[in-house]
């Protein structure tokens, strides 16, 4: 397999040369290290792997790939708001009703109990009503109170809390999609090794390209991280580089990627949708523009989209699914078209906007 | 007689040698060479203020830029201080150098030498009964590495940090490998991890200093447990100083001999780990927090006192509150790396452990509450920094408490809600009780009265100021906004700009502190000895405003009749004026 991998790339490095336009679209993508997110760009020029024919057909059909249009969003931050973004995990949900129904309301009663007793002993005992101060420094009872009554709070917030850190760390089914996320400076990639292990690099989508398209500006991304809906995922995040923090907060999500290691956690989510995030530890000067966008999609478009990727789905080899049409160059990207949320515009085959995926690693050897 | 105030400051009269007490040496040899207790707390004083203008003046910067989404301010600002070019990278990479400046001037060279080296340096000597600190030289040496160190910080801000830029973009934390030669490869942040290097000696021999002094040099008759609050709260944070900052001094230079050595402690591929500089970074981390805390809690009790004209409600509870504090500090480091990738029994235990620290904390709270509880209540200026103290600490408290939970911490760590958090514990709650400390002895200090309706104004302007800004960051962290972002998404901008309103109230209210002080120096009354009346009851009181050069020539006694409330002398009572 793997020598057969090495020979295919090598035929593809030496069609490149001739005719690259061809090449894209008859064999798989040449095998490009991901050193800086410009370098992976020109690559995505052309999707390789579906055919203008076979999309045609595709798109008619019911598991083509479209990427999902702003119509679609369901965790973004929301102006003026004073509370957690919601929810779209059992977990997250978990924890935003621990927040609101227990910590919330324990907290605010907290600070305004002390801010009452603070005004009655400001209207009491101040000097013109209570001029004389009594001696008193010592009250058992009272002691005894207020050491006993913080701790049986404490109590009845640790239950809840213990309970949603075991639920948070329940191991991942076996049948779990794997998805490993990798932080760069300054980008994220994702690969499926369940599926083949293609490699997905995700970059901020430009701010003027995303206002255009009616995205949050540096919230988008040229590539989305795609899950499936209700299906577990086994995230595994690392880093390349230096530390960088994989962040959902409409999932209550947030672990680290971490250079030489490898952190796990299992992550759902409950509904189809575009659910944003940024990295969420100090990794240098674009900090601030490695944002986090994941696509949840029903099963069978999920699989689709795998396909459309170069991966595979169940045992199948891949790229066994994808048949190459004839004269399927300058096949772009259902991807940046279709996010218009109209699947005829995935004729525009001529256009050279970046496609949705960035390039199969299946054939990494 | 002897026991009267007026013998305790000199022996003037019975040697005949006039001002002997007050014999002061030339001006170098008095500033620049100082072994005097209060030259070197008031040194400290001075160069906490000129600190905490730079530091303040750098979160300046940082909430013009972000009163908007977009570059608009870092670009003019880097090339205009030298430090880079006017292009993006170099623009983005100057935010982090100022958020990592930002907090270490804060940390290390505003709160602490005030706290510690300014009001410690200063009172405890005075209220133990003591002539000066054990060892006045290290003393010194102690107040001058401390500057060495902040000329280390400063001089690294202008050397080549990232690859984009001048100085140390790390973050206070200063996070391998981030710091080490991946991300950082120029010497910026070998002069950063200097500077902590020297300040860290500086503190730990005045902790060191602190220890000795206050266990072998209190007045005859004063137990530990006679000792005023302000005294046990130097001393707790004198020995978490000494156990914690070993431990930074550590990992930062095993972080020095990765950058510049060939060791891989926190390198993955030669074997070591990035998460174990986290676990050292965060086992002095978070007893710093209370480094900077429990000295305020000192003073607040003996301010919260005097102002009600009574004891401290329940005073041993206070004591081993801030104790226990310290303690329980050592054992919950990780709560700061939740998100890590911790085993899930190692975050149920850190929970856990860091919710016990309310209890203590609680503790705290109410005695303050009921020690004003029946008193006598005068609201000068003090007083009214204590209190506004006791609320917003509670405020920043309690959402202490909702980070604590490993499961929440999840969506929270590292966005703004951590941010507003530990701003209202320190920006609200160390900052305040340093005010209150500086308008209670200010005149003790200087022997100049304060104007009291500045302060009070002062204190107004500051507390609107001071919410402001960060009560709305909370909503920004809720909602998703990650901290050390100098960008942001439009949906952010709301609060983010009346966080940017409200720095401009709290600079307003730092012109009408700094009219105060020079309005005092100039043109204040002379201050009396005991400028605050009945309730004012330990030692310091008994001493002249200024108090003489060399004080407690022939020590005071604490006899069987004093408590650990009342150290004045019998003939003082009641209240002098």
């Amino acid at each position: 397999m793997n020598s057969s991998k090495s020979i295919a790339s090598f035929f593809a490095a030496l069609l490149l040369m001739l005719a690259p336009q061809a090449v894209f679209a008859q064999a798989n993508p040449a095998n490009i290290e991901p050193m800086a997110p410009e370098a992976a760009t020109p690559q995505n020029d052309v999707s390789p792997l579906v055919g203008a024919g076979e999309r045609g057909d595709a798109a008619a059909g019911a598991d083509a790939y479209v990427p999902m249009g702003p119509e679609m969003i369901k965790g973004q931050p929301e102006s003026g708001a004073f509370g957690f973004q919601e929810q779209y995990s059992k977990d997250g949900q978990y924890a935003l009703w621990m927040h609101n129904a227990i910590l919330l309301p324990i907290i605010t009663v907290i600070s305004l109990f002390v801010l009452a007793l603070l005004l009655w002993v400001i209207v009491r005992y101040n000097r013109k009503s209570h001029p004389k101060p009594s001696r008193t420094t010592h009250n058992t009872l009272i002691e005894v109170i207020w050491t006993v009554v913080p701790a049986l709070i404490l109590l009845v917030i640790a239950v809840p809390s213990i309970r949603l850190l075991a639920s948070q760390y329940e191991a991942p089914p076996a049948d779990a999609v794997t998805i490993k996320a990798t932080g760069y400076q300054w980008y994220w990639t994702y690969t499926y090794p369940d599926n083949g292990d293609f490699e997905i690099i995700s970059n901020m989508m430009p701010e003027d390209e995303a206002e255009a398209k009616g995205f949050p500006a540096q919230l988008e991304v040229d590539n989305r991280m795609v899950v499936p809906v209700n299906t577990p995922i086994r995230l595994q995040t690392t880093a390349a580089d230096v530390i960088h923090s994989f962040a959902v907060p409409s999932l209550w999500f947030k672990l680290d990627a971490v250079p030489g290691r490898i952190n796990e956690r299992i992550f759902q989510v409950e509904e189809p949708g575009i659910y944003y995030g940024q990295c969420s530890e100090l990794c240098g000067a674009r900090h601030a523009y490695m944002p986090i966008a994941v696509e949840a999609l029903p099963r069978d478009r999920f699989e689709a989209w795998v396909r459309a990727q170069g991966g595979t789905v169940g045992d199948e080899p891949a790229g066994e699914t994808v048949e190459l049409g004839e004269g399927a160059e300058a096949a772009d990207g259902a991807g940046e078209d279709a996010a218009d949320g109209t699947e005829s515009e995935a004729e525009g085959a001529e256009n050279d906007t970046v496609a949705v995926g960035a390039r199969g690693t299946g054939r990494r050897s | 007689m002897a026991t009267t105030a007026d013998s305790f400051q000199a022996h003037t009269e019975d040697h005949g040698h006039a001002h002997d007490a007050d014999h002061k040496p030339g001006f170098f040899a008095r500033w620049f060479m100082s072994t005097n207790h209060k030259d070197i707390g008031t040194l400290y004083l001075i160069f906490a203020i000129c600190a905490g203008i730079i530091g303040g003046a750098i979160s300046g910067v940082m909430r013009a830029e972000l009163a908007e989404p977009g570059i608009q301010v870092l670009n003019s600002v880097t090339p205009f201080i030298g430090v880079g070019d006017a292009d993006l990278n170099a623009a983005l990479h100057h935010w982090n150098v100022l958020i990592t400046a930002h907090g270490l001037i804060m940390v290390f060279f505003m709160v602490m030498p005030a706290m510690i080296g300014g009001f410690g340096n200063w009172f405890v000597p005075l209220m133990i009964g003591a002539p000066d600190m054990a060892f006045p030289r290290m003393n010194n040496i102690s107040f001058w590495l401390t500057v060495a160190g902040f000329l280390s910080l400063m001089f690294s801000m202008f050397v080549p940090g990232g690859p984009s830029g001048l100085g140390a973009g790390t973050g206070w934390t200063v996070y391998a490998p981030l710091s080490t030669d991946v991300g950082s490869p120029g010497p910026a942040v070998d002069f950063a991890i200097f500077s902590l290097h020297l300040a860290g000696a500086g503190s730990i021999l005045g902790a060191t200093n602190f220890i000795t002094t206050i266990f072998n040099m209190r007045a005859p008759g004063m137990t530990l447990h006679k000792m005023p609050l302000f005294v046990w709260s130097v001393l707790v944070t004198a020995f978490l100083l000494l156990l914690a900052l070993p431990v930074l001094a550590a990992a930062i230079t095993m972080l020095l001999t990765d950058r510049n050595f060939g060791t891989t402690f926190f390198n993955a591929s030669g074997g070591g780990d990035p998460i174990l500089y986290q676990h050292l970074f965060w086992f002095f981390g978070h007893p710093e927090v209370y480094i900077m805390i429990l000295p305020g809690f000192g003073m607040i009790s003996q301010i919260v006192a005097t102002f009600s004209r009574k004891p401290v409600f329940g005073y041993l509870g206070m004591a081993y509150a801030m104790v226990a504090i310290g303690v329980v500090g050592f054992v919950v480091w990780a709560h700061h790396m939740f998100t890590v990738g911790l085993d899930v029994n190692t975050k149920m235990y850190f929970t856990a452990a860091t919710m016990v620290i309310a209890v203590p904390t609680g503790v705290k709270i109410f005695s303050w509450v009921a020690t004003m509880w029946g008193g006598s209540l005068e609201f000068k200026s003090p007083m009214v920094w204590a209190l506004g103290f006791i609320f917003l600490f509670t405020v920043g408290g309690v959402t202490g408490v909702v980070l604590a939970n490993g499961g929440i911490d999840d969506n929270l760590h590292d966005t703004y809600y951590v941010v507003a958090h530990f701003h209202y514990v320190l920006s609200m709650g160390a900052v305040f009780s340093l005010f209150a400390g500086w308008y209670y002895w200010f005149p003790k200090i200087s022997g100049k009265m304060h104007s009291e309706f500045l302060a009070h104004l002062h204190f107004w302007v500051f507390f609107v100021g001071v919410n402001v800004i960060f009560f709305p960051q909370h909503f920004l962290g809720m909602q998703g906004m990650p901290r050390r972002y100098p960008d942001y998404a439009e949906a952010f901008t709301y609060w983010n700009e009346i966080s940017s309103y409200g720095y401009i109230i709290m600079a307003a209210s730092m012109v009408i502190f700094f009219v105060n002080v020079f309005y005092a120096l100039a043109a204040g009354k002379k201050a009396p000895a005991n400028y605050w009346g009945e309730g004012a009851t330990t030692l310091e009181w008994t001493l002249s405003s200024p108090p003489p050069y060399h004080q407690f020539e022939t020590l005071p006694v604490i006899e069987e009749h004093h408590d650990y409330h009342n150290h004045l002398p019998r003939s003082d009572e009641p209240a002098r004026a």
